[in-house]
């Protein structure tokens, strides 16, 4: 058998930054963004795609990055909660979900919040049935799932509103 | 939960790809958009030897229609459900990608991943199987077609041989006065189905079932076809008493395990009421008033 290198060097776009590393072929993408770029808003929960807390976007699309080899990102444009807004200057989903008390232990919270962003994009005005499918893949364990569909409406409107970001 | 090392291979081609396969058989695995492989080896469950990524054979990602409906393995969920070729050639496939997992799911997850991985109580396999569709599979000693009746083989198993690889699935045309439906029942958004039920019908212009096929998910280790419900149509009027009666042959004749989350007697209760409601959703496509 010819052997391979078990590590490759990955070049990707995060946040519109150009990034590199270099990864064991089997480290998934939500660990190498952890730990390697030390961008650790994206969090880690059940690691095998069930929880949702760490949706990030992949050239625009919502994925679970613990499904996803670092290696498969090589290329790639990602989007992660820390492309949106700061603490002192939120965009206007993370200052909707505030005001709705959306934001609990806050654990999931960077999961329902890209998932968001894929939604609002594609669908500017979801009704609620629309926004419980959509978010019905994040499990939120405090169970905050009536302020974060409130924060997801006022969001919408608030972007309808023309807070555009 | 970390993934198990493995050796890493990226083809480009189908031929680069199977030369692999038959170069490592069944030490190596495929990965294509591993919302099933992934898991699988996050908890330790598969340990391949050699992961052969797909994702750059860029001649898998395709959607065609001739003689049928055409889909490369490669070809994404979300990218099927948004086709316009799919929804006018498939509309049930298009209703069953509905079902399968969520969003984030769908954008990685792939035709080809879900037919091959097989997990009996999956969508796509059963709308495969309802719609007498085929895949096509590719090894260095050439192409191959397998029927949806001759490729499922239990539990997490198909007819693949260790060194093909499936390469695309193809549905046939809708004949005419032809109508489908897909329903499934889950105990929350985006689970697996305790039993979902794929019904395909034929009506003549009497009204007289000329063919049906039914296949349910989540009753046994495969895909299965309620075969006594199907000659209980043949040739009977489609209406309340017929389906009544496919209903009643379909819960009949399986036997689902019982596990943590439904009882025997509860699948079978299911499979029952989904296959009356699929019968008469289909029927109505079927006669154009739905």
């Amino acid at each position: 058998m010819t052997t391979t290198p078990t590590t490759q060097s990955v070049q990707l776009t995060v946040n519109g930054v150009a990034r590199s590393g270099e990864t064991e072929n089997r480290k998934t993408l939500v660990d190498f963004l952890r730990d390697d770029l030390e961008l650790t808003g994206t969090h880690v929960g059940c690691e095998h795609g069930v929880c949702g807390a760490c949706t990030i976007l992949l050239d625009g699309e919502p994925v679970r990055s613990c499904l996803m080899l670092a290696v498969q990102a090589n290329g790639r444009s990602l989007e992660t909660i820390e492309g949106l807004g700061s603490p002192d200057d939120l965009s206007p989903l993370q200052q909707a979900f505030r005001e709705s008390h959306g934001f609990q232990c806050g654990f999931c919270t960077p999961g329902f919040v890209m998932t968001t962003v894929a939604l609002l994009r594609e669908n500017p005005d979801p009704s609620e049935a629309e926004i419980r499918h959509c978010l019905s893949g994040n499990l939120c364990r405090c169970t905050g799932y009536q302020s974060i569909v409130e924060g997801v409406k006022s969001a919408a409107l608030a972007l309808q509103a023309g807070e555009n970001r | 939960m970390k993934l198990p090392p493995f050796e890493y291979r990226t083809p480009e081609t189908v031929e680069e790809t199977v030369e692999l396969l038959g170069e490592f058989g069944d030490e190596a695995k495929i990965l294509a958009g591993g919302q099933s492989l992934i898991p699988l080896l996050a908890m330790r469950l598969s340990r391949p030897a050699v992961v052969i990524d797909i994702n750059n054979v860029n001649e898998l990602n395709t959607i065609s229609n001739g003689s049928g409906l055409s889909i490369g393995a490669l070809t994404r969920h979300r990218t099927a459900e948004r086709s316009a070729l799919v929804q006018s050639s498939a509309p049930m496939l298009v209703a069953a990608l509905g079902y399968v997992g969520h969003d984030a799911i769908r954008t990685r997850g792939t035709i080809g991943g879900s037919v091959a991985h097989a997990d009996p109580a999956a969508e796509l396999p059963t709308v495969l199987t309802a719609l007498g569709g085929s895949v096509s599979a590719t090894s260095a000693r050439g192409t191959r077609s397998i029927a949806a009746d001759d490729f499922f083989e239990g539990f997490l198993s198909t007819s693949l041989a260790d060194d093909e690889l499936l390469t695309a699935i193809q549905l046939p045309p809708r004949p005419d006065r032809s109508g489908w439906s897909f329903n499934e029942f889950s105990r929350r958004s985006g689970d697996f189905a305790l039993v979902g039920v794929a019904v395909s019908i034929e009506l003549d212009e009497s009204g007289t079932v000329v063919d049906a096929r039914i296949a349910m998910s989540g009753v046994a280790g495969e895909p299965t076809r309620a075969i006594e419900a199907e000659t209980a149509l043949r040739g009977n009027p489609a209406g309340p008493e017929s389906f009544a009666t496919a209903a009643a042959a379909a819960a009949a004749e399986i036997n689902p395990s019982a596990d943590l989350h439904g009882t025997t007697a509860y699948r079978k209760h299911l499979a029952g009421i989904l296959v009356r409601k699929g019968l008469n959703e289909a029927c109505d496509r079927a006669k154009g008033t739905r």
